[in-house]
């Protein structure tokens, strides 16, 4: 996978790896911002409230 | 024998699948890939829910409280009649009868909380309700009020919930009050002051911690702090309980209490 993507990139070797890190900025970004926050509060919210 | 080997050996042996050696390798590399970035995934959200967002809430939710409070400098001070003879029917020298703020409709913010024990800036606004979505998880509040009980300066009981972990946790520190400690509520008529009394470890359940004299049935003659969250850290296990004792509010035209100051120009 991780290979296959290596050679898909177009340009050189410091192309690839600036454009590597770009991806994975933009991954980590639409992580924090979306997907986190939702497994948060869909799987684990923490109960602080007392209720019968 | 590696997993890998076993593989081609069974789809070698069983060759109506079709499969080459190649791809087999293939498929089980792409596998192996896929669930080591899974794990690195749930490495860096754990990261994010116990860490990274709980600071962010925590700074986000300090400005936003005071924010609010800025606000209500601002604006004509509408502190509501009240009785401002000392030595009233509470019994305590220098404690005025407090006014009433209601409660806000669910998720307004309508006070907010400081606690020189929580932090040295620690400022936190109070909304109604204790809807997770948008109080407790939200970076512009933070602690929600049980809006069943009591309002500001009742008699009775005003109880509020916040995190102690993740989202900001508000009562991250909630295990370190000491007797004594005060708790400070501002709204825009001034500041409603408590002093810390005792912790309870109680199960979820356990509802009679609202009650207007907790655990009790007995007719309300005080005025209690009540904050609920969740124990131990990390778990909704049980919830652990600080009540607080009303002892004086402080009218805004008299200006903040020197602890109030302190947070205030830290922040």
């Amino acid at each position: 996978m991780y290979a296959a993507l290596w050679r898909i990139l177009p340009g050189a070797r410091w192309i690839k790896i600036i454009q590597i890190v770009v991806l994975a900025g933009v991954i980590l970004s639409v992580a924090v911002e979306w997907v986190f926050p939702w497994v948060a509060a869909t799987f684990i919210q923490p109960e602080t409230s007392v209720e019968p | 024998m590696p997993l890998n080997i076993r593989f081609r050996k069974f789809f070698a042996k069983n060759s109506q699948f079709g499969f080459t050696r190649r791809a087999v390798d293939n498929v089980i590399g792409v596998t192996g890939e896929l669930l080591m970035t899974a794990g690195v995934f749930v490495l860096l959200f754990l990261g994010w829910h116990v860490w990274y967002n709980d600071i962010i809430s925590g700074i986000a939710q300090d400005n936003a409280g005071a924010a609010l409070t800025e606000e209500w400098n601002t604006v004509p001070i509408t502190v509501p009649e009240f009785d401002r003879s000392e030595g009233t029917s509470s019994g305590v020298a220098n404690s005025p009868e407090p006014p009433v703020t209601r409660s806000g409709a669910a998720g307004e913010r309508f006070a907010t909380m400081l606690v020189p024990r929580f932090g040295a800036t620690f400022e936190r606004a109070i909304a109604g309700g204790i809807d997770p979505e948008t109080v407790l998880n939200d970076r512009s509040a933070g602690i929600g009020h049980y809006s069943q009980t009591d309002d500001l300066g009742e008699i009775g009981n005003f109880a509020v919930a916040g995190h102690r972990t993740t989202y900001g946790a508000p009562f991250g520190n909630i295990a370190e009050l000491r007797v004594g400690d005060r708790l400070y509520i501002e709204t825009n008529a001034g500041w409603y002051v408590y002093r810390f009394r005792n912790l309870e470890y109680v199960w979820p359940n356990n509802t009679s911690v609202l009650k207007r004299v907790p655990e009790s049935s007995a007719k309300a003659k005080g005025r209690i702090l009540t904050l609920t969250s969740c124990h131990p850290k990390l778990s909704s296990a049980e919830r652990i309980i600080a009540y607080s004792v009303f002892e004086t509010f402080v009218p805004r035209d008299r200006g903040a209490p020197a602890e109030v100051a302190a947070i205030k120009a830290a922040g």
